[in-house]
């Protein structure tokens, strides 16, 4: 979409983004680093659950996405609509959610004593991946419901009219579109597991769960030791990098042809077909709605009761949960590009800890950093969602580069005309789906803020915990309920405004 | 610059950013002496386990026997990589337990329901009952009884001794201010800002005598043996307690 230079320079923008804060704490250190035992095993068990948790989410995603795509219910829109849900939560609120269905005293192990069939312990690698999943699965299942829609509608009916059995007809039509989507959604579902910090930590059950954003933590809130800082984050980017081009390797681009922009309709299934579509769509939403129906009954009744101050960190939350979104969108419409895919990998590949840090370092000579904290916050949420943004946008820009620029170039469009007539109306619906995303996903999280974050400046999920290392537990639910329902107004309003009319 | 803790004091004071606070020290009612003339102590408490008491009828009355105790406690702790009262926590059972502290961590272990970041997801699960107790502040049970009437949480006390946790203040040398800085560190000492220490960050006011404390912090179990290293032992001690801690429950 946009031309070429234009990406050039995003690129390079995006890559000092990156870059510069770790060469400003590399400067910072004044050894050498090596890594011992400890950071060894956390580096291999980093690896081990970010693997697992990747390849459970998509495998688990795929049943869902497929009922998603084939079946019409009232309430489907809304169901595709929650899915975003789990995602945007802060860490320490989704946790306490799932425990409540699956924790000592959750429901699961209640049902349990009450068959007297022992009990469940959520802690351990188990707990992890549960969790993982929790937060991913959403998002997979998502992404590649995007990868269903791209395929034209007459394919299907081609293939009905052919008289196709399924497996033929997955062989056929669906494996190459899942050949594209799996290995970017796996990718991208890898590099955010790779930074789990509370999550690997607290369900994992003790430190033989710790992950490499819990010893750069460590190397930097009490060791102070800027060269392990730095060595740390860079496996972290090294590993980010080597799986978002690993995977766009594997996800050969095929042409999937052209269609008329015929939305999917219902298509003849047989029972067993009904059956498992239904199963899926119901096992999802149950593991999905629960947690979330429980925290945010836990806590509307303190809704009224919360004070000033937390209405004032939800508006700062939201001022810069916009910002972030316009910020994040124009990025990612200027690396809509094979290339650019892997520059926006960037935006998770370096923890946000390390990210602060370099930019408190830079900062620190010139301005108190504490003043541009919340610009920091803005752009660090911008850089965060980028990957997914354009993870959202870039298969409907192919189709629309493939399937109409030879007409509109024949037919002489100017570009002006080419954006207005043929690229708008279509990327619409993603950019409504990738604005809600970055939206919720910015107000829920907590991320710079907190090297930085003071009263005046607090944002929402910073007031929560907060509100919660202060005994307010019951304060902290209210916060917590009010984060679900700020987050999941953005996701709806940007996501009705992408499909309306589209 | 508020809110720094003794197990660090010793990096922040080579960094020579700070300059000595001018106060009198003989006015604090810490349980140890304090002769720090640069960092000065505004409130403190002491770690402990933290229990309910409709939950746990039998609690463990000495470390040891928690140690050894047969019943299967659960316990989440926080992780001193990560957390000061986890680190608190390590310093705690080297202080106890010496050159054993790695067997007695072995023997914890199966008792630790888990690990967490920070306080507060700690509390957090210990307040959806998720375990038994938590590894928490002897004056944590105030806010329950203060602000909730809830007279269910208890510290256990140990007679070997519990880690004290002091938090502290110190006055940074380049300030522009340098008037309002002296005068805000001699605040500290005052009794209005000792007042608002109890029930402001439910900890103990650090120059203040117990008979001026608020009713529910006099009648809190405390304990009679207070454990505490010197920066200089904690920062040399606190490399080998993780790594011991880290050893033992990784297995």
């Amino acid at each position: 979409m946009a031309p070429r230079s234009l990406s050039i320079i995003t690129g390079t923008l995006l890559c000092s983004f990156v870059i510069v804060p770790l060469l400003a704490v590399w400067r910072h250190a004044d050894a050498s680093a090596s890594l011992g035992p400890a950071e060894w095993a956390a580096l291999r068990f980093t690896i081990l659950q970010a693997f697992l948790s990747a390849l459970l989410s998509c495998f688990l995603a795929l049943p869902v996405a497929r009922a998603l795509s084939r079946t019409q219910f009232p309430g489907r829109r809304l169901v595709i609509k929650l899915m975003g849900a789990p995602f945007i939560l802060p860490v320490i609120v989704a946790i306490l959610g799932l425990l409540a269905v699956f924790g000592q005293n959750g429901w699961l192990n209640a049902a349990l004593r009450s068959l007297e069939m022992g009990s469940f312990s959520i802690y351990g690698l188990h707990g992890v991946l549960l969790a993982h999943v929790f937060f991913n699965l959403p998002l997979a299942t998502r992404l590649i419901l995007l990868g269903w829609a791209t395929i034209p509608q007459e394919r299907f009916r081609l293939a009905q009219h052919l008289a196709l059995t399924p497996s033929a007809r997955f062989r056929l039509i669906e494996w190459p579109m899942l050949r594209v989507v799996l290995p970017s959604a796996f990718a991208v579902i890898f590099v955010i597991c790779l930074s789990s910090f509370a999550v690997a930590l607290t369900l994992g059950g003790g430190p033989k769960s710790t992950t490499l954003e819990l010893a750069i933590y460590q190397a930097f809130r009490f060791e102070l030791d800027f060269a392990k800082v730095a060595l740390l984050g860079l496996i972290q980017l090294g590993l980010s990098l080597s799986a978002a081009i690993l995977a766009l390797r594997m996800a050969h681009e095929d042409q999937l042809g052209i269609g008329f922009d015929r939305p999917i309709d219902c298509e003849a299934r047989s029972v067993i077909q009904k059956f498992h579509d239904t199963l899926a769509i119901f096992l999802a939403l149950m593991f999905l709605g629960i947690p979330l129906l429980l925290v945010l009954a836990n806590g509307l009744s303190n809704l009224s009761s919360l004070p000033v101050a937390v209405w004032m960190a939800a508006l700062r939350s939201v001022l810069i949960a916009l910002g972030a979104t316009v910020l994040c969108l124009l990025l990612a419409l200027c690396l809509l590009s094979r290339s650019g895919e892997v520059l926006a990998t960037l935006g998770i590949a370096v923890s946000p800890l390390l990210l602060g840090t370099g930019l408190f370092l830079i900062a620190r000579p010139f301005l108190n950093p504490f003043d541009i904290s919340l610009i920091v916050t803005l752009c660090v949420n911008a850089l965060m969602s980028l990957p997914f943004a354009v993870r959202i946008l870039r298969p409907e820009m192919i189709k629309i580069v493939s399937n109409f620029s030879r007409l509109s170039l024949s037919l002489g469009f100017s570009y002006r005309s080419w954006v207005r007539w043929v690229v708008w109306p279509r990327l619409r619906r993603p950019l409504g789906f990738a604005a809600g995303l970055t939206a919720a996903l910015s107000v829920g999280d907590l991320g710079v803020i907190a090297l930085f974050g003071d009263a005046e400046r607090a944002t929402l999920p910073f007031k929560l915990y907060q509100l919660m290392g202060s005994y307010r537990t019951e304060q902290a639910a209210g916060c917590a309920s009010l984060l679900l329902i700020l987050s999941f107004s953005f996701f709806w309003i940007f996501d009705f405004w992408g499909r309306r009319n589209a | 610059m508020i809110g720094l803790n003794t197990d660090i004091t010793k990096k922040a004071r080579e960094t020579g950013l700070f300059e000595p606070h001018r106060q009198d020290n003989t006015k604090l009612t810490l349980p140890i002496d304090w002769t720090d003339d640069v960092f000065l102590p505004f409130n403190y408490s002491h770690t402990a386990f933290i229990y309910n008491t409709k939950k746990v009828t039998n609690p463990p009355t000495s470390f040891d026997a928690l140690v050894n105790s047969n019943s299967d406690l659960s316990l989440v702790i926080q992780d001193p990589r990560s957390s000061i009262s986890g680190l608190a926590l390590v310093l705690w059972v080297k202080a106890v337990y010496g050159d054993k502290a790695e067997k007695v961590w072995e023997k914890l272990a199966p008792k630790i329901l888990t690990v967490t970041k920070g306080w507060s997801e700690s509390y957090g699960l210990f307040s959806a009952g998720e375990a038994d107790m938590v590894l928490s502040y002897t004056t944590s049970p105030a806010y329950h009884i203060l602000a909730e009437g809830d007279l269910t949480k208890k510290a256990a006390i140990f007679p070997e001794g519990h880690y004290l946790m002091v938090e502290l203040a110190a006055k940074v040398a380049k300030t522009d201010v340098p008037n309002l800085a002296n005068a805000f560190m001699a605040f500290i000492l005052t009794e209005r800002f000792q007042n608002l220490i109890p029930e402001g960050n439910w900890s103990l006011p650090s120059a203040l005598p117990k008979n001026k404390w608020p009713e529910g912090f006099q009648e809190l179990s405390m304990p009679e043996n207070v454990l505490f290293y010197s920066e200089e032992d904690a920062a040399n001690l606190r490399k080998e307690a993780i790594e011991e801690w880290r050893r033992a429950l990784s297995q």
